[in-house]
């Protein structure tokens, strides 16, 4: 299970790259894995407001669809428009090419609240 | 009340190869290996083994005429030959599905039962009371294995298993093979609208078989995921979802396994709903979107309901969510514009002819 450690991390299990006020949010692989084949993503639009841990986007796998929550508040900025047509990159990719949004942070703050990469694993192998 | 679940005998075959278990019907199954997606794809494109060690099997014997067994079954009898299969049901006297399965004609006194895992201790019941004194009910669900191979290459594997008599074997015909020193039960039937065989071995030499079928380099182990995934693109419905016993042939749109020429238990009924025509049909439709419809969804046209979602998916084929349902008959025509909508979800879709896959090589024949 792959836990880069340059982001931070949700118990939900999704990832925040923090940088100049700015989060690209995604979902860990370890969410890509348990929730199996990705095939369809539903993103919030660009201008967006989003508060730290409600639901801002949706995921579906073959069998079931999942809530994704925000690590952050802020407002959205950016999307990843190729995950429409290509959700299977969630799959392949969780931290790179799977990205999900960019969100303009409200509270920075907030970031020094979410796990490090170290602490996610520990959370991971607790729930085994 | 908690009860252990069932394991078939490759069960640990399963955990070996890191599949995904989960419970399905009362047994531990396992859902997926490599993912649902990749195994779809290679069964519509090469060759998959699946574990279906779960469904049930009975063996009646006595002088057919006699056993009571054209009564509890819908399909015609009296034409079969033997080495011949065909699909139907058994019903309840409203003409509720109490199961569908396949009947094996393995000679004229001699006939095989197979029926969904679930519901095989209701179907034994159902059985005993209504075949008479002159048939024998053997359920042999627990010595009896269960592999299918499916998949438009699955001729030649078995060709390699059993000899090149197996292209002999038309749709729907079955026949005994020698195989791992037994005489083996082979029928060219399945669920998944490929070019398939279904194998029925004892099950103290299903490791052995499974071994064996995976050995060639073109067959991958598939799971009940995709397993369900394509049998909702050729639109076969799965009992528990689709069909149960408040629901009848007529209104699921399988009528033409229903002999209306012979009596059989729920056949007035049933004639009374022919003649009046049902008031409920399953319709199939398919999504504007990857988002898919799922089981218990409203389906909304021209801002009403008028039916329910009883299956529904992403479809791998089609790259499109899909979903079969039942709404009431005037709503039941192609081309029609529905929502399916859900708790947080609505979804734009049209209804459509089945089957949603077309393409399926179920039915070809070898050169």
């Amino acid at each position: 299970m792959s836990i880069p450690a340059n982001l931070v991390y949700t118990k939900d299990h999704e990832w925040a790259q923090c940088a100049n006020g700015m989060a690209t949010i995604g979902i860990t692989d370890y969410a890509q894995h348990s929730l199996g084949d990705i095939t369809f993503v539903e993103l919030p639009k660009v201008g967006t407001k989003v508060k730290k841990s409600e639901q801002f986007a949706v995921v579906e796998s073959v069998k079931a669809a999942s809530d994704v929550y925000a690590p952050v508040s802020g407002e959205i900025v950016t999307i990843n428009e190729a995950l429409a047509a290509s959700p299977e990159r969630i799959n392949t990719s969780p931290y790179d090419e799977g990205w999900f949004v960019v969100v303009r942070m409200s509270d920075e703050k907030e970031v020094s609240g979410l796990l490090n990469s170290a602490a996610y694993q520990k959370y991971i192998e607790g729930l085994h | 009340m908690e009860t252990k679940l069932l394991t078939t005998p490759l069960f640990l075959k399963h955990q070996q190869l890191h599949a995904q278990i989960a419970p399905f019907s009362g047994w531990s199954m396992p859902i997926q290996y490599e993912g649902i997606l990749a195994e779809h794809v290679w069964t519509r494109t090469n060759a998959s083994v699946f574990d279906i060690c779960h469904m049930g099997e009975f063996l009646l014997t006595g002088t057919f005429s006699e056993s009571g067994l054209d009564k509890v079954v819908t399909m015609r009898l009296d034409d079969m030959v033997d080495g011949e299969c065909r699909y139907g049901f058994m019903l309840n006297k409203k003409a509720g599905i109490i199961d569908d399965l396949v009947v094996y004609r393995i000679a004229v006194d001699q006939w095989m039962l197979v029926v969904n895992a679930g519901t095989t201790p209701n179907d034994e019941a159902n059985l005993r009371k209504n075949l008479t004194a002159h048939c024998r009910v053997e359920n042999i669900s627990n010595e009896t294995a269960k592999l299918d191979v499916q998949g438009p290459l699955a001729r030649k594997v078995l060709e390699e298993l059993v000899g090149r008599d197996v292209r002999r074997l038309a749709y729907y015909r079955f026949s005994h093979f020698h195989l791992l020193g037994e005489h083996v039960l082979v029928s060219r039937t399945g669920y998944t609208g490929e070019l398939g065989y279904e194998i029925y071995i004892t099950a103290s030499k299903a490791e052995e078989l499974w071994d064996l079928i995976l050995k060639n380099p073109g067959v991958k182990p598939a799971g009940l995921g995709c397993r369900d995934t394509l049998r909702l693109e050729m639109c076969y419905p799965l009992y528990g979802h689709d069909i149960d016993e408040v629901h009848n042939p007529l209104e699921a749109g399988l009528g033409r396994f229903v002999y209306f020429g012979k009596e059989f238990i729920g056949s007035q009924e049933l004639m009374k709903i022919f003649q009046a025509g049902p008031q409920r049909r399953m319709a199939f439709f398919k999504a504007d979107s990857r988002r898919a419809p799922r089981q218990g969804y409203a389906i909304r046209m021209q801002g009403k309901d008028v039916g329910v979602v009883t299956s529904g998916s992403f479809s791998p084929s089609l790259s499109c969510g899909i979903a079969m349902g039942y709404v009431e008959s005037e709503w039941c025509r192609v081309g029609l514009e529905a929502t399916l909508a859900g708790a947080s979800a609505e979804i734009s879709s049209t209804s459509v002819e089945k089957p949603f896959y077309k393409r399926g090589s179920a039915r070809s024949e070898g050169v």
